[in-house]
């Protein structure tokens, strides 16, 4: 068993030495860590597969987190091995890995079986683990939601796919009165350690109801935590910590990035759950997204750096919690704000994140926190309207140069 | 009718009969454990498969346990009703008084092994998976030692290690629940069943129908039970489901109607639907019940049922009357010891509620516990990461 930590980027570091093997202790990092653009990986054993897991039993000795506030995926200059893959096929690959891991984790889903998943992230999973690992349902969210909770209450780790995130809608008593709340109404007998994973978010031209941002409804559910993929590498890590995770998790993928490729590491690592990713430190203003608008606000920051500002990126990835330390010291350094999201206006993930900075940081703020979203309509067909719904690149140039005057 | 008229054949018959023997040549049957066998008084109607027996192999120890847990959950319902009108217990209370036997008769067919999920009126049922009168007593009141520490109520009573999966307020939403937990028997290869309860009104769902069909179609351990008390609330069965015939409403699976207030009716059911369940996917088994009380304490039961009725239903079905006579028909105790067994019964149930009474209520810690599981080793500084620093268990 081993862990390896490489430190990579920009020189100063002072990143404490970690003692892998024997320690227990997780290592908190020291505050003047944070503005420093580093890279870490954790590397487990692979002898992981080869213990037996008795029902309930989980096995952790592999598994040491650095629950860090920064960590940047850049730099890929260091890894010389890797592989590229597609973000479909990076989750694929974590669901792989984490069904051979351990033998009670499950999907469950519409056509994820032999159909392959309608976004492929679940192919070639029946073939190799057989019918009773990987469930096709009947069109009942309600119902195989309630199922995959139920299981998740004798110790089973079903991850539940929503083909789109949108029919979960169906499923939402099950999602917040039994995912969310059993463990604390049954006074800590029950953990569900449940997945509820699927695509979101709007895509090109699906239609009203085939654009929905659920993150805003399941925001206030208390007892689950949320969580955006935007590219193969957090997806692959996200998933695995999800899977992991004693926790109900709520993983919202996007239909528009399924096919972003990034080249990613071949060792073993999990991405922290409640942390945020620091995509571009600046100093001039801190832009704050998550999901497909991280890749709008990273267009709009080349005009920016072309314009003379220095814009800090931070993609927040935790939706709920949110990573308020990240965000806390960036705002700290900037002072100014732009949220970048791609919910609705009312009631957002924006909406929500927009008081909590209110509520901390406020006296650090020079501006008011600006908060882009997309306009309470339903998302229409015609393609023009489409683009005029969500946040564009050139919306939040604008709204840069208004925050930095 | 029909049972009116048996009872009141068997009360003219028996008791001539037990008042002519002798105290000193009656035996001591409390531990008698040898087979009895009883005919159920009301057969059983069966969809798409064979009806069991109506001869109930038992035992006067098992039928003396019936009335003493019987009894006992009797009292414990008119005890929380006390205590929900002198606003001890606060919210909602549902209680179960009249379908005692469905709770008695399920747990003497099965093991612990075999799992139970219902729906809000769980007391009965907790107390029959082996939960204390005092946990129950003091979870009613919101006390730290209740089951679910004071953060359920009466909706949310849980006994994991008894696999009693509680306990859930929304109507039909332990359905999915209960033939996921059947799902995970067969996947663990467990050769156990879950017994997912619902009512009437729950039978209206359109999550019962869709994980039926799931279960069905996975063949999956799963045995949906209706404890049919003929009123979803205030709305009688007649009004809210056009097919009242619920144990004929799984269409492809099989059904079987019981009486439910007979507890040895109630068990053979659960035995012969145990053995099917294994070996051929699920069954529905409706329960022909009746509670005395109103859905709950909020409602009076009387503006949508006239009092007759309840007071009829009481007098010609009540369970534990029934298991009373039995007692007294097959000499197993006389109506002093059954009496005497009673008082102690009260005493029991009186002594737990002054002990609840006395228990400390949560903390103020205790809000924020059990919200998320400690994961990692991670401590959790809650949203915000400043002050809301609480060390998750």
């Amino acid at each position: 068993m081993s862990s390896i930590i490489h430190g990579a980027g920009a020189a100063t570091t002072t990143l404490s030495t970690f003692n892998s093997i024997d320690s227990k202790i997780l290592v908190a990092p020291s505050r003047t860590n944070l503005s420093v653009r580093s890279q870490r990986y954790i590397v487990a054993g692979s002898d992981a597969s080869k213990k037996k897991f008795g029902s309930g039993l989980r096995v952790r000795h592999s598994q040491k987190l650095i629950p860090n506030a920064v960590a940047t995926k850049e730099a890929d200059t260091s890894v010389s091995t890797g592989h590229e893959l597609l973000l479909f096929e990076a989750l694929q690959e974590g669901l792989e890995e984490e069904m051979d891991r351990d033998p009670h984790v499950c999907v469950m889903g519409e056509d994820v079986g032999h159909y392959g998943g309608s976004y492929k992230v679940t192919k070639g999973l029946a073939d190799k683990f057989g019918d009773l690992r990987v469930l096709d349902t009947p069109i009942c969210e309600n119902a195989f939601t309630g199922m995959g909770i139920g299981a998740a209450m004798t110790g089973l780790r079903p991850v539940i796919e929503g083909m789109n995130m949108g029919f979960l809608l169906l499923a939402f008593n099950q999602i917040s009165n039994n995912c969310g709340m059993l463990h604390y109404t049954s006074g800590g007998q029950f953990t569900i350690p449940v997945v509820i994973r699927g695509p979101g978010g709007v895509g090109r031209q699906l239609g009203a109801e085939h654009s929905q941002r659920l993150e805003s409804y399941f925001q206030s559910i208390p007892g689950i935590q949320m969580v955006a993929c935007s590219t193969p590498y957090n997806a692959k890590g996200l998933m695995k910590a999800a899977i992991r995770s004693e926790n109900p998790v709520i993983l919202f993928e996007h239909v528009l990035l399924y096919n972003l490729k990034e080249k990613i590491p071949d060792e073993d690592y999990i991405c922290n759950l409640e942390e945020a990713e620091m995509v571009r430190p600046g100093e001039h203003i801190t832009i704050l997204t998550y999901s497909r608008m991280r890749y709008h606000v990273m267009q709009a920051a080349k005009t920016l750096v072309n314009k003379g500002y220095d814009p800090e990126v931070i993609d927040i990835r935790s939706l709920k919690p949110f990573d308020l330390h990240t965000i806390g010291n960036s705002v700290k350094k900037t002072h100014r704000v732009l949220i970048v999201e791609e919910c609705m206006r009312t009631g957002g993930i924006g909406a929500s994140l927009t008081a909590a900075i209110n509520e901390n940081f406020h006296d650090y703020l020079d501006a008011p926190v600006m908060c882009l979203s997309s306009q309470d309509v339903p998302t229409p067909y015609a393609g023009t309207l489409e683009e005029w719904t969500v946040v564009q690149p050139a919306q939040i140039v604008t709204a840069v140069e208004q925050l930095c005057q | 009718m029909a049972l009116s008229r048996l009872s009141s054949r068997s009360n003219t018959f028996l008791k001539p009969a037990i008042t002519a023997l002798p105290s000193s040549i009656r035996r001591h049957v409390s531990t008698d454990s040898s087979p009895i066998t009883i005919e159920t008084a009301v057969p059983f109607t069966s969809h798409l498969c064979e009806s069991p027996s109506r001869s109930v192999e038992t035992s006067s120890e098992e039928i003396l346990a019936f009335f003493r847990d019987m009894a006992r959950m009797r009292r414990m319902e008119i005890a929380a009703d006390s205590l929900y009108k002198a606003k001890l217990i606060r919210g909602f209370c549902h209680l179960y008084d009249g379908q005692e036997a469905l709770a008695v008769g399920m747990e003497a067919a099965i093991t612990k092994k075999d799992a139970i999920i219902t729906s809000y009126r769980d007391h009965c049922t907790f107390i029959g998976r082996g939960g204390k009168l005092v946990d129950a007593f003091s979870e009613l009141m919101g006390r730290k030692t209740g089951c679910s520490h004071g953060k359920g109520g009466s909706m949310h009573f849980y006994k994991k290690d008894a696999s009693f999966y509680g306990g859930h307020g929304i109507v039909g939403a332990q359905i999915p629940l209960g033939c996921g937990l059947a799902f995970a028997q067969k996947y663990n290869k467990d050769e156990a069943v879950t017994f997912a309860l619902y009512g009437d009104g729950a039978a209206n769902q359109g999550q019962l129908f869709e994980a039926l069909n799931i279960s069905a179609l996975w063949d999956l351990p799963a045995i949906l039970v209706c404890e049919n008390n003929h009123y979803g609330m205030g709305t009688a069965t007649w009004r809210s489901a056009k097919s009242p015939a619920y144990f004929k409403r799984g269409d492809y699976v099989p059904g079987l109607k019981v009486d439910g207030m007979d507890a040895l009716a109630v068990k053979q059911a659960c035995k012969f639907a145990k053995e099917h369940a294994l070996k051929n996917g699920p069954i529905i088994l409706e329960m022909d019940t009746y509670r005395y009380h109103g859905h709950s304490m909020s409602d009076p039961g009387s503006t949508y049922r006239t009092r007759d009725e309840i007071s009829g239903v009481r007098q010609v079905r009540d369970p534990i009357e029934r298991v009373r006579k039995l007692l007294l028909s097959h000499d197993i105790a006389t109506e002093k010891e059954l009496k005497d067994m009673e008082k102690e019964i009260r005493k029991e149930v009186d002594d737990a509620v002054a002990q609840a009474k006395e228990s400390p209520v949560p903390d103020a810690s205790e809000l924020f516990t059990n919200m998320y599981v400690k994961d990692c080793g991670v401590e959790s500084f809650g949203a915000d990461r400043k002050e809301l620093k609480v060390t998750l268990p």
